[in-house]
C-alpha cells in the first residue's frame, strides 16, 4: 500500500450553512493517537456554534496542521490520519516521528488552495465551478468562495458562446424547437472566456452601477474585464483612482530586510472582523459626523464612597453588588431628567428628544468592546438599577449579550477607571448625544474645609454632540453629575 | 389539574369543562398519558382528558421490535450528524430524544394511512419502510428528496414550517369526499409538526378546515420544548393539546418519550379518524436532546440542568429497563442489536459517500413537467458552456 493513499487529510468542512472559517478551540487527540471512526477529534467554533468534529476515518493521527486558537478557512487541511498504521512505516523523510512541530499539509492540497480565481475563470461557488472536495457546484453559493479556487481549464478553440446552437444534448427533452435567439458573438480570447463587448448597452451589475455613480465614473467610457466584457467593481475602482498600480521595484526593500528585519516576519496581521469591525465602523462614523466637545470635572467623591458603604451595610442590600459606577449611573439619570436635551438624537432636520433613558454601559469582554444598555433606566429604583447593572455585566462577560440589549441606547457611561486611568475623551455611540467617561477613584490631596486632606477624588469626562448641546447645557449637565457625586444625599433631597 | 378531578381519575366519565382545566394547568406542567415510566415500570391503563382509556397489548416479539426501531433510528441519526460534521452533508436535523414519539406514532400507522412529515421525521420514515439513505440525498444536496410519496404513503419532507398541515388537511378532505372513511379499514392521515409551528397561521387554518369538514386527520405535534431557540412559553399560555378544544376537536397530551403510550394514543386517534369521527390533536411531550439543526448551538439558550433532567426520561433507556426487568430480552439480544446498528450505520455511511453528484444540467429537468421553449434554450446553452471545459464528456 502506498503512503500517499493511506494517509488521509481532513479538510475543515463548512459546519454551518455558508460559513467561511472556524476557530480551533481544542484538539481532543494528539499526534500518534490511535482513533476510531466518529471519535471526537477537535472542537471548532464557527460564527454559529461550537461543535466537536468526529473522525472521518479510523487510524493513527499522523499530523496536526494547526494549533488550538488558530482560525482556519473552510477547506483547509487540519489533520492527517494514517488509515492503515499496521501496514508498516511509510517511505518518506518525515515518516513516523510524532513531533510537536506543526507540519505543513501535502503539496497537492496546498496547490489547490493557493490559486486565486483570475478574472473570467469559473469561480468556485458558481454553478459548474469547483466545490470543496473536488465536487462540482450545482447550487449558487454552494460552499465558500475563497477556498480550493482552482480554475477548470477550458478546451482550446471552443468558443464560449457559439452563434449557432448545436444539437441539443441527450439529456434535453428534445422535440420543442429552439428559437434562434440573437446571441452576442464573442470569440474566445487568450484567457478562454468571454471576450470584449461589441455592441449594445453597457454590461454591469447593479451594485457596480451604483458604485460608478457614487464615484462619478462614466461606465460607457470603460472597457470591461468581466465575463462578456461586463464592467467589474475593480474596473470602476481603477478608473476612479485614475492609476493602474505598477509593480514597484522591490530590490531596495529586500536589501533592507536582509540586513535588519522590519518586515513581515516581525509583524502580525489581524483580520478585521466581528466586534472589532463593528466597533471601528461605529467609531469612525460617529467621530466624523458628530462634532464632539469634551469637558472635564474633577470631584471629591469621599461622601459618595461613604454613602455606598452605608448602603452595603443595610440588610436588604446585603447580596447586591454595589460599586461607584452605580452612583455614577444614578447621577447621570437624575441629571438627564433635569436636562432632557442631552438625551436626544440628531436626525438631520430634527432633534429627537427622548423621554426614556436606555443607559448604555461600555463593557470590555473577550470578544472586544460591547455597549449593552439598560432599558428605561430612568424609571428604575436604585436597587433595580443595581440588579440590572450586575445582570448586564455578567451577561456581557459570559458573551451572551443579545443584539436587542445592544441596540437603542440613548446615553452611555464608559468606566475607564477600571483600567486605572484618570479619564478620557470618549467618542459618542452613533445616535447618542452624550457619553460620560468615569475615571479611577484615587486618594489625592484635596482642599477640604480650608485644609489639604487626603480625599477620594475622580475625574469625569463628558463628550457631547455640539450640534445639539451647547457649552452651557453640557456644562450644567456635567456639573449636576458632579454635584450628585460630591454629596448624593443633598442632591437627592434637592432634586427629587 | 387538582387531584380528584373527575376528568382524569374516573373511568368513562366526561371531563370537567375545558375552561376549568385551562385555568389550572400551566403549559409546562403536563398531564401525560403514560404507559411506561422513565424507570421502566409498565402502567396497565392510562386515561385521556376526556376519559378515553389507553392500553397496549404487545407480544414479546413486538416489544423487542419497538426497541429495535428506537435503537436503529437513533444510531442512524447519530451517523448522519457525524457525516455533517465531516463535511459530507450540508445540514442535518437530528431527532435525538424524539425517537419514541416517532416510532410509536409511525408504527401505529396502517399501510393505507398517509403521513405528512416535517424535515425531522426520520423515525417515521424508517417505520414507513423507506430506505434511510433517501433523506440523506436531500441533505447532501444531490437530489430533491427522492422517494415517491404515493408509493410509501409518506409525503416529501417539508422544510416550510407548518405548511404540510394544510397539505394534509386537503388530502384528508379529499379521501373523506372519496368515501374512503367510515369503516374499520378506512384510511386516515397524520400530519407532523412541532411546538413552534402551532404559532403559524397555516397550522391554525388547518385546524379550522379539518374540524369543520370533519376530516380524517390526526395532528401529531411533537412538543420538543424549543422552536430553534424559542422556549415553549413563547408559543403558548395553555398546554398545546388544549388548543384543540377551541377548534372543536379533542386533544390529548402523551408522554412523547414513551413509545407504548405514543403508539396507543396515535392508534386510537387514527382509528377514530378512519371511522369518520373527525380530527384530533396529539401533543407528544418530549425534548429535543440535540441542536435544532447542525447549524445551531443549543448551549447558548438552554441550561445544562434542564438537559440532564430530560436525560433521565430517555425513551430508549426506559424501554431497555422494561425489557430487562420483564426478561423479554437478554444480553445477547442487546449485543446483537448493537452490532446490527453499527453495521447499518457503517453501511449507510458507505452509501452516502458513494452517492453520485448530479449532472449540473439536470437542474433543468423538473422545473416544468413538459419543459418550455425558454427552458430548453437555457438548457442547450448551459450544456454548450459545460462542454467548453477540458475533460467534459463531449
Amino acid at each position: 500500500m502506498s503512503g500517499v493513499s493511506r494517509i488521509k487529510e481532513f479538510n475543515l468542512p463548512d459546519l454551518g450553512e455558508g460559513l467561511a472559517e472556524g476557530e480551533i478551540l481544542a484538539w481532543l487527540v494528539k499526534v500518534g493517537d490511535m482513533i476510531e471512526l466518529n471519535q471526537p477529534i477537535v472542537e471548532v467554533e464557527t460564527a454559529k456554534a461550537a461543535v466537536e468534529i468526529p473522525a472521518k476515518w479510523a487510524g493513527q493521527v499522523r499530523s496536526i496542521f494547526h494549533p488550538a486558537g488558530s482560525t482556519i478557512e473552510v477547506g483547509t487541511p487540519i489533520i492527517a490520519i494514517d488509515t492503515d498504521p499496521g501496514a508498516g512505516p511509510i517511505e518518506e523523510s518525515t515518516t513516523g516521528t510524532p513531533s510537536a512541530d506543526l507540519p505543513t499539509p501535502s503539496a497537492a492540497s496546498l496547490a489547490a488552495v493557493e490559486v486565486a480565481p483570475s478574472e473570467g475563470a469559473v469561480e468556485p461557488g458558481l454553478i459548474g465551478g469547483p466545490a470543496p472536495g473536488g465536487r462540482t457546484a450545482v447550487l449558487v453559493g454552494y460552499g465558500p468562495r475563497t477556498t480550493a479556487a482552482k480554475r477548470r481549464p477550458r478546451k482550446a478553440g471552443v468558443p464560449a458562446q457559439a452563434t449557432t446552437a448545436p444539437a441539443a444534448p441527450a439529456t434535453a427533452p428534445a422535440p420543442v424547437p429552439v428559437p434562434t435567439a440573437p446571441v452576442v458573438a464573442a470569440p474566445a480570447n487568450g484567457n478562454g472566456h468571454g471576450g470584449t463587448r461589441t455592441a449594445g448597452p453597457v454590461l454591469a451589475k447593479p451594485p457596480v452601477r451604483k458604485l460608478a455613480r457614487d464615484l462619478g465614473v462614466d461606465l460607457a467610457a470603460l472597457t470591461g474585464s468581466g465575463p462578456l466584457g461586463s464592467i467589474t467593481r475593480e474596473d470602476v475602482q481603477r478608473a476612479a483612482s485614475g492609476t493602474v498600480t505598477a509593480a514597484e521595484p522591490l530590490t531596495a526593500v529586500a536589501a533592507t530586510t536582509a540586513a535588519a528585519s522590519f518586515g513581515a516576519d516581525r509583524e502580525q496581521r489581524i483580520p478585521v472582523k466581528g466586534v472589532r469591525k463593528l466597533t471601528a465602523e461605529n467609531m469612525s462614523r460617529s467621530a466624523f459626523t458628530a462634532p464632539h466637545v469634551t469637558e472635564f470635572l474633577t470631584v471629591d467623591v469621599t461622601r459618595a464612597t461613604k454613602a455606598l458603604d452605608r448602603l452595603r451595610g443595610r440588610r436588604e442590600w446585603r447580596d447586591v453588588r454595589v460599586s461607584p459606577l452605580l452612583l455614577v449611573a444614578k447621577a447621570v439619570l437624575l441629571a438627564a431628567r433635569r436636562h432632557p436635551m442631552v438625551n436626544s438624537t440628531w436626525a438631520g432636520d430634527e432633534i429627537v428628544v427622548k423621554d426614556y433613558v436606555n443607559l448604555g454601559i461600555a463593557a470590555a469582554t473577550e470578544r472586544g468592546l460591547i455597549v449593552p444598555n439598560i432599558k428605561d433606566a430612568g424609571r428604575l429604583s436604585l436597587r433595580e438599577l443595581a440588579d440590572a447593572m450586575t445582570d448586564l455585566v455578567q451577561t456581557a462577560k459570559a458573551g451572551r449579550t443579545s443584539p436587542a440589549a445592544m441596540s437603542g441606547g440613548t446615553l452611555t457611561i464608559t468606566n475607564v477607571g477600571v483600567f486605572g486611568v484618570d479619564t478620557g475623551t470618549p467618542i459618542l455611540p452613533p445616535g447618542e448625544s452624550a457619553i460620560l467617561a468615569f475615571g479611577a477613584v484615587r486618594e489625592m490631596p484635596w482642599v477640604h474645609k480650608g485644609k489639604v486632606r487626603p480625599r477620594q477624588v475622580t475625574t469625569l469626562g463628558l463628550s457631547f454632540d455640539h450640534r445639539i448641546i451647547d457649552g452651557e447645557l453640557g456644562s450644567k449637565f456635567l456639573r449636576d453629575i458632579g454635584d450628585f457625586l460630591t454629596d448624593p444625599e443633598a442632591a437627592l433631597l434637592a432634586w427629587t | 389539574m387538582a387531584k380528584g378531578d373527575p376528568g382524569v381519575t374516573t373511568r368513562g366519565r366526561r371531563a370537567a369543562p375545558r375552561s376549568k382545566r385551562a385555568a389550572s394547568a400551566a403549559p409546562g406542567n403536563p398531564e401525560l398519558v403514560q404507559l411506561l415510566t422513565p424507570e421502566g415500570e409498565r402502567i396497565e391503563t392510562a386515561f385521556g382528558p376526556d376519559g378515553t382509556e389507553y392500553r397496549v397489548d404487545f407480544t414479546d416479539e413486538e416489544y423487542r421490535g419497538l426497541y429495535r426501531d428506537l435503537v436503529l433510528v437513533r444510531k442512524l441519526d447519530a451517523e448522519a450528524t457525524a457525516l455533517q460534521r465531516q463535511g459530507e452533508l450540508g445540514l442535518w436535523a437530528s431527532l435525538l430524544g424524539q425517537e419514541a414519539a416517532q416510532v410509536g406514532s409511525g408504527r401505529a400507522l396502517r399501510s393505507q394511512d398517509m403521513a405528512f412529515p416535517t424535515y425531522r421525521e426520520h423515525g417515521v420514515l424508517y417505520c414507513r419502510g423507506i430506505d434511510p439513505i433517501m433523506p440523506l440525498g436531500l441533505f447532501r444536496g444531490v437530489n430533491q428528496g427522492g422517494w415517491d410519496p404515493n408509493e410509501f404513503k409518506f409525503n416529501m419532507y417539508t422544510i416550510v414550517i407548518g405548511a404540510q398541515t394544510l397539505h394534509a388537511t386537503g388530502y384528508a378532505m379529499g379521501i373523506h369526499m372519496d368515501g374512503k372513511t367510515g369503516t374499520e379499514d378506512g384510511e386516515a392521515v397524520i400530519a407532523y409538526f412541532g411546538d413552534g409551528a402551532t404559532s403559524q397561521g397555516d397550522v391554525n387554518e388547518a385546524f379550522v378546515w379539518a374540524s369543520v369538514f370533519n376530516s380524517p386527520l390526526v395532528f401529531f405535534c411533537q412538543n420538543n420544548q424549543y422552536a430553534i431557540s424559542e422556549p415553549l412559553e413563547r408559543q403558548t399560555r395553555v398546554p398545546l393539546y388544549q388548543r384543540a378544544g377551541g377548534f372543536g376537536f379533542p386533544g390529548v397530551r402523551v408522554d412523547g418519550n414513551d413509545v407504548l403510550a405514543s403508539y396507543a394514543v396515535t392508534r386510537h386517534a387514527l382509528d377514530n379518524a378512519r371511522l369518520g369521527q373527525g380530527p384530533s390533536l396529539i401533543e407528544a411531550y418530549t425534548y429535543r436532546m440535540g441542536a435544532h439543526t447542525t447549524s445551531d448551538d443549543p448551549t447558548r439558550y438552554r441550561i445544562a440542568s434542564e438537559v440532564e433532567a430530560w436525560q433521565a426520561k430517555d425513551p430508549i433507556a426506559r424501554m431497555k429497563a422494561f425489557l430487562e426487568k420483564q426478561k423479554i430480552a437478554d444480553a445477547d439480544f442487546f449485543a446483537d442489536l448493537d452490532e446490527q446498528a453499527r453495521a447499518e450505520s457503517v453501511h449507510l455511511r458507505e452509501r452516502v459517500l458513494a452517492m453520485p453528484d448530479p449532472e449540473p444540467v439536470t437542474m433543468f429537468d423538473h422545473v416544468y413537467p413538459n419543459g418550455s421553449p425558454e427552458l430548453d434554450e437555457q438548457r442547450a446553452r448551459f450544456s454548450r458552456y459545460m462542454e467548453s471545459f477540458e475533460g467534459s464528456a463531449h
